[in-house]
Order: structure tokens, then sequence, then C-alpha cells
């Protein structure tokens, strides 16, 4: 394999994928290269191409209607990625995949299975939420390689040292998939980055060496990193070890599926009913159709960002034309103003809270649809206060304080990131709610820390780590961002309605480092010779003192969470069909940055014999 | 040498003529471009006599120069035929903003509101369009009002108006700024996309 020439950093966003790239610099004494952004050839329009710097994370799946989807690099393309994927979701909806990282991390569907687009008609070949990435993978590769390599081999993306993001909130199956669809696409040197993690690499980048100025050590720093589809929280604390300034990262929130689409969602349902209740006070009725609904809810974003942007408009204009030719006289028109849009933007998703609140958690219909598991509680606050609370003891030596225990992990500074967090009115409005929480603790302000391009800042951020990771640079150590369980059912007689207790058996604590590995003592598992043997999986994002082998058999609820089952298949090879053998688990975090468990039999047949436990199977639903 | 242009028949030859010497008595600047043996671009080209008559051209003089430029550039790459980049940027400007549905409208029968609630469409995606893909700036960047001194003046940038006469450096009044196209991106079209189809026909299933 010849050596890279370039860290390459890529964003594969729920709604936007980016590549920021900086060339590899052969002097270390030099200033480390500024990452750029990478010009994304793609479709916009039916046989028209553009290079821009986001790629929409949609895939369409074409009609025999539209032709062949020529690329510059591939005349007979049969399906789209980008911008024209995204135009042609309004039209034909059916065919469009949107949010497959959405499908990706959702733990009770079969992630490797075809199920994208769901609810496609029978000419669409569907695809699975692990081909869907690799599509979107394979779209930037190929961008790359026709415009940076150029056919020399050396270049090609597939030979650079790859940093790829994924949200912080990613449990290790997610993440073992996301480097499935990346090595399906030919990536060979690739590293996973927590998506907050990578917006603070990029403020560090932007800073230069100046950062010291701003973070020293007893910071704690909050990511809030609200994007089109989700959202997501890491808090990364600096701490002094032995005279020298470590950045830790020392809490994730939990994936939540709320972003700014759902916003420009309600925005344009606010509009839509005040334009009916306006025609009917007029006499007229109106119904808008999907396509005026889809420009409608365009034109709210554009209101939107106006209004929460500089704060001195008081209204702005809306005008929707209509689906003919005919442009005059079919346009409806309308007004926002200032006021709803905070009433529904700023107090509707971003309502002052207090620290106690929490996200509201409404009892799942019996009957539910398979479909996206979407944030219950639209209230980003209360998502934020909740995670506050929940690792107000995360902090390394946090309860030795003095005093009574904090009620809530108090960060010193706040650094934003995500398109939302564009808008300066939502930037005061969490800086607000998390500066009273803090009054209420008797505790100071946290100060914002400057973020620039919010929108590409996980790329470029991506590609600085890549740099740091080379060669000088701080990074951020943090390991897994959850404990993992093994769930191991007592022999107990079987009660009708009750359950048989679970013993979780602790197979990964909590931020295991990467490189490293473990042996979990105890416990062993019969696995059946030449069947797939299931097991129950479990994750905790807050109990971070439990060593590799101990059993858990009681934990609060909330405390544990269950995953998608594990599986192991072990060959017949050397065994006889149908026999059962006894086996321990090791597990290990890999170089890329994924969790990997093994099967270690007890007598092994041959030297170092061990078989992998599948991460991400089907889950029970 | 084979000459790698075909000769033009005789009839469009002498009507040519015809044009060419109006043009040439009539038109300074374009009497200067053939005056300098070699067609450069046309900053380069220095007229011979400075502070001529400047080039009669209609009004919209901003649309006609952003037009001009593309086509020009995609003449020097030799690439698609200069028609198929004005097709693309008309192409682009009714995609974002429904430029020629606009145009193509008969306005008279209606009122101000409906005319004013179809511009804001067209005036923000097209608006949008041209930011994308034209970068323009002011050819002066003086304020509309100030009192210039134009100490060279090429005759594609500054257009004398009122009382012309005299030698320069002349003064007078900003009365437009001017926009000159900075860099022009267009997209680029895939093989046997039909440039024609300046929009599609859309029919619902």
């Amino acid at each position: 394999m010849s050596t890279p020439r370039y860290v390459v950093g890529i964003d594969l966003g729920t709604t936007h994928c980016a590549i920021a790239y900086a060339p590899i610099p052969t002097d270390d004494t030099a200033e480390p290269p500024v990452p750029e952004m990478l010009s994304i050839p793609q479709l916009v329009a039916q046989g028209t191409i553009e290079a821009r710097e986001l790629l929409p994370s949609f895939f369409y799946v074409a009609h025999e209607s539209d032709g062949p989807q020529s690329l510059p690099w591939d005349e007979s393309r049969t399906y789209v990625v980008g911008e024209h994927a995204r135009a042609r979701g309004v039209d034909a909806p059916a065919r469009v995949i949107a949010s497959a990282k959405s499908w990706l991390c959702h733990p009770s569907v079969d992630r490797r299975s075809a199920i994208l687009p769901p609810g496609a008609p029978e000419d669409v070949e569907r695809i699975s939420p692990v081909e869907a990435s690799w599509r979107y993978l394979e779209h930037l590769i190929e961008a790359w390689d026709h415009v940076v390599a150029k056919g020399d081999p050396d270049l090609a993306l597939t030979k650079q040292s790859v940093v790829l993001t994924v949200p912080a909130s990613f449990d290790a199956s997610a993440r073992e998939l996301t480097t499935e669809a990346a090595y399906a696409a030919g990536l060979e040197d690739l590293t996973l980055l927590e998506e907050p993690q990578a917006a603070f690499y990029a403020w560090l980048a932007n800073r230069g060496d100046t950062w010291r100025k701003d973070v020293t050590a007893g910071d704690v720093v909050l990511v809030v990193d609200v994007g089109g589809g989700t959202s997501d929280f890491s808090v990364i604390a600096a701490v002094d070890k032995g005279g020298e300034l470590v950045l830790e990262r020392v809490a994730v929130g939990d994936h939540i599926l709320l972003g700014g689409d759902n916003m420009d969602m309600l925005l344009a349902h606010m509009v839509e009913q005040k334009m009916v209740a306006e025609a009917e006070e007029a006499g007229r009725s109106l119904e808008l159709d999907r396509w005026q609904r889809i420009s409608l809810q365009h034109a709210a974003r554009g209101a939107k960002e106006k209004l929460l942007g500089d704060g001195k408009a008081k209204s702005a204009q809306i005008a929707i034309a209509g689906k003919g030719s005919k442009l005059v006289g079919g346009t409806l028109r309308t007004e926002i103003t200032r006021e709803e849009v905070q009433a529904a933007i700023v107090d509707g998703f971003f309502p002052v809270v207090d620290s106690a609140a929490r996200p509201a958690v409404r009892a799942r219909a019996a009957l539910t649809q398979l479909g996206l598991p979407y944030a219950q509680d639209p209230a980003v606050t209360k998502h934020l206060a909740a995670l506050l609370a929940r690792h107000a003891e995360a902090l390394p030596g946090g309860e030795a304080k003095k005093g009574k225990a904090p009620k809530l992990l108090q960060p010193t500074r706040i650094l934003f990131n995500g398109g939302v967090m564009k808008s300066p009115v939502l930037r005061e409005r969490v800086a607000g709610c998390i500066d009273a929480w803090l009054g209420e603790e008797g505790a100071e302000g946290a100060r914002v820390l400057e973020g620039a391009d919010l929108d590409l800042a996980v790329a470029r951020g991506a590609a600085a780590y890549g740099l740091a990771r080379l060669g000088r640079g701080i990074r951020i150590r943090g390991g897994t961002a959850r404990a993992y369980y093994v769930g191991i059912e007592g022999a107990v007689p079987a009660v009708p309605g009750m359950e048989p207790p679970v013993t979780a058996l602790c197979v990964a604590p909590f931020g295991m480092e990467e490189g490293t590995s473990a042996d979990v003592a105890g416990g062993e598992l019969g696995v059946i010779v030449g069947e797939r043997v299931n097991f129950r999986f479990f994750g905790s994002s807050v109990r971070r003192k439990d060593p590799v082998g101990a059993a858990i058999e009681r934990w609060k609820k909330d405390e544990i969470e269950e995953l998608a089952p594990i599986e192991v298949d072990l060959p017949t090879e050397g065994r006889a069909k149908g026999d059962v053998v006894p086996v321990t688990l090791r597990s290990s975090v890999t170089e890329v940055g994924t969790l990997l468990l093994e099967a270690v039999p007890l007598e092994p047949k041959k030297k170092d014999e061990r078989w992998k436990v599948e991460l991400s199977v089907r889950g029970s639903d | 040498m084979v000459p790698l242009v075909a000769p033009l028949p005789f009839f469009t030859r002498l009507w040519f003529a015809w044009v060419v010497f109006f043009k040439v008595l009539f038109d300074g600047v374009f009497a200067a471009k053939i005056f300098t043996p070699q067609l450069e671009e046309p900053k380069g080209a220095e007229p011979p006599k400075l502070g001529g008559e400047p080039a009669e051209k209609p009004a919209p003089v901003v649309v006609e120069k952003v037009v001009e430029k593309i086509v020009e550039r995609v003449v020097e790459k030799a690439g698609p035929p200069p028609t198929d980049a004005a097709l693309q940027l008309l192409a682009l400007l009714q995609r974002e903003g429904r430029f020629v549905d606009f145009l193509e409208e008969d306005v008279a029968s209606f009122g101000d509101a409906d005319i004013g609630a179809a511009a804001r469409v067209v005036h923000s995606g097209c608006r949008k369009a041209l930011r994308e893909h034209v970068k323009l700036e002011p050819v002066r960047s003086e304020d509309e009002g100030a009192k210039v001194t134009l100490a060279e003046a090429s005759p594609n940038e500054v257009k004398l108006t009122g009382n012309v006469q005299g030698k320069g450096p002349h003064t007078g009044v900003l009365r437009h700024r001017g926009w000159r196209a900075v860099t022009v991106q267009l997209p680029t079209a895939v093989a046997g996309h039909d440039a024609r189809i300046v929009a599609q026909a859309e029919v619902e299933l």
C-alpha cells in the first residue's frame, strides 16, 4: 500500500455530506496546513452537473422515464446521489431515500436488509441502510478521484488517510455498520471520530495556538450540535494531568432525531394554517397541493433564517408559486412575523425551562408503524437539561469536591455547531438557559466559544484531527462513550407473566480506549456449533465504574438500555455439529474506533482460535 | 494548409460586408477591435483613439455584458456551442426562479398585488441562482451621484453620456456604477443533454 498523501475528513451527515482535506506535511516543524473543502460534482438537475461544497444525503432510484443519470465518471448510472436526488424527493418521494443515517442506528430493524426507501413501489430495487451510506461514500470517493486524483492511483481517496465522523450517540453496532459501509466503498485507511469532537477540533484548528487562552485546566466545554436531522451533545473537560493539559470527552447525549428539518416543517404547517384562514376570511377556499407544501417549507426556512438572523427584520414575506407555468395570479402570498417565528421555533424548540425539566416520553401506541424513532419531545433545551443532570458526576474527581454534590454537570464553555445554531437568537436562548441552570447551582455562567462556519466545521475538524493523529497537536481522549454488557438469563423455573431475571455481564468498560483489549473473566457462554446463537446486548452511558467481568443484577431504570442483540455463528470445522462449546468473551476497541467482541473457546482446537461476535443483527421488535 | 473553417456562401458574405461597413463607420469600439490584428480579451484591446465615441449600445448594458462574458469564456475553451451556455443560464434562472414563466406570461390583466407576489418568487429564486453562478462587482467603486474623474477610461467599462465632447481626462457625475462579471461558473451539461429544453414538461401520474 502506498503512503497516504492527504488526510481527508468526511462528514457523513444525516442531511448533508462534506469533504475537507489537507496535504500531509513532510516537514514536522512546518505549520500544520489548513484543511480545504472539496467541491463535490453532482447532478443538480436532469442532465446538469455542478460542483458544490455540500452533497445532500439523498438517494434517488431513477425511473426508466428519467433515462441514464450520467456522471462524468459513469454514463449509465441508474441512481442519483446529491442535490438532484433531493429535488426528486419533492416530485417523486416514493423513490427517494432520506435520513439513511438515522435508519443506520435504528436498533429494531435489520440494517443490512433492503428496506429503503420504505413504502417504495415495486419496480424500485430497495437497498439497505448500510448500502445507502456506502453509496454516499462511493459518490464522494468518485468525486475526489475525478477532481483531485485524476487517474493517479496514489492519489485515489481509498489510498488516503480518512477520518469519518459519526454522531457521538452512535452505539457500537451503528459504528460497526458505518465502517462496513466505508470498507464496502473501498476505503482502507479509516478512523472514526465523533461529530461534536470534530466540531471542537475545527475550533482548535481555527484558533491556532491561542486556544489555550480560552480553554484552561478545569474548563468544561459543552458542544451543542443541532443539524438538519439530529441533535448531538458532548461534554469535553480540560484536565490538568501532571502539569499537562489533557482534553477528555466525559459525556455524550442520547441519539435525538430532532433538527432543523422539524423546525421548518412546523413553521410551514403554521404558515399553511394561516393562509387557509386568510383565504376563508376572504370567502375563498384554499388547499395546498404537495408541491406547494414543499415550496412553502423552503420559503419558511428562508423566513426563519431571516427573522432569527440579525434580529432587525420584523416580518418576512412568503410567496409560493403554483406548479403550472402560470405564475402571476397563481402565486400565494402571506407574511410571517417575528413574533410568530419566536413562538414556534424559539419557544417551541428551545423553551426556557429549569434544570429539572425532562423530555416528555409518550407511551408508544401498541401498533407502531415501522418508522424512525423520532424524538417525542421537541424541546432541545429539555434534552440538554436531562443530559447535564444525568452526567452530574461525570467529571474526573467530581465527587471529591467539598460540599453538596452538584445536581448538574456544570459547563464553563459552550461551543455551538450545526446549521440551526447559526442563528444568534437561538444561540442566545440556549446559552441563557444554561446560565440560568448554573445560577440555580450557584455557579458562574458559561462563555460561548466562537466557532466558524457551522455547516462545514465537522468535515474540517475531521481533517484537522487526521493531522493531529499524525503528528503534533492535542488530541481529545475519550474511549467508548458507553459500557457494554452481555445479558445472561438466570436458570430459574419459568413463571408465566414474569421475565426470567437477566444479569448484565460487563464486557467493555466505559471509556475503553482505542487499541486496548480485555478478557472477560467469568461468565462462560455455551455456543452451539453450526448454529447462530443470539445473546442480549446492553449499553450504559452513565455506569462509569463497572470493570470488565462485573456482573450487574440490578440497575435503575434508564441506567442500562437494551441494544440490538449480538450473534455468534460457530463454523463446524473441527467440531461436530450441534456440540455445545464453552467460550469466554474478549473485547477490544480497534484503531478504527469500533468495538470488537470475540468468542474464545476454553479448549481451542488450534492456536489463537477465536470467532468474531456479530454486533449488528436484527433487533427484537 | 487546408482551412479549418468552411468558407461562407457568397450572399452571406455580401450581407456581412454590408453590415460591417456601417458598423465600422459608426461604432468606434467595433472598429477598434477589428483594427487590432488579434482578437484578445476586451481589456487588452485598447482602441487607438482614446475618448472616442462610446459604444452605441442599448439600455440594459448589464445583462448584455454578463451574457457576453459567458459566451466568450466558453468560446475560449472551445466547449459547447455558445448558445448552450446562454440556454443553461436561462434554464438555471427558470429552475430556481421561474424566470421564463414570468416573462412569458401576460401580466397586463393582473393587479400590482398579484404581480408583486409573483415577483417575489422570481426575485428570490433568480437572485440565488445568479449569486451562486456569477460573481458580480460594480465597475466603479464610488457611490452613485459622486463626482468622478476618469484618468483613463476604457470604452468597455465606462459610457459617457450628456455633453460628450473634448479630450480626457473627463470629470462627471457617476450615474450608474455598472456591473462586471468577475467569475462565471456554469453547470456542466451531461453528454446527450438537450440544452434547448429550458424546462421539462411535467406529467403527474
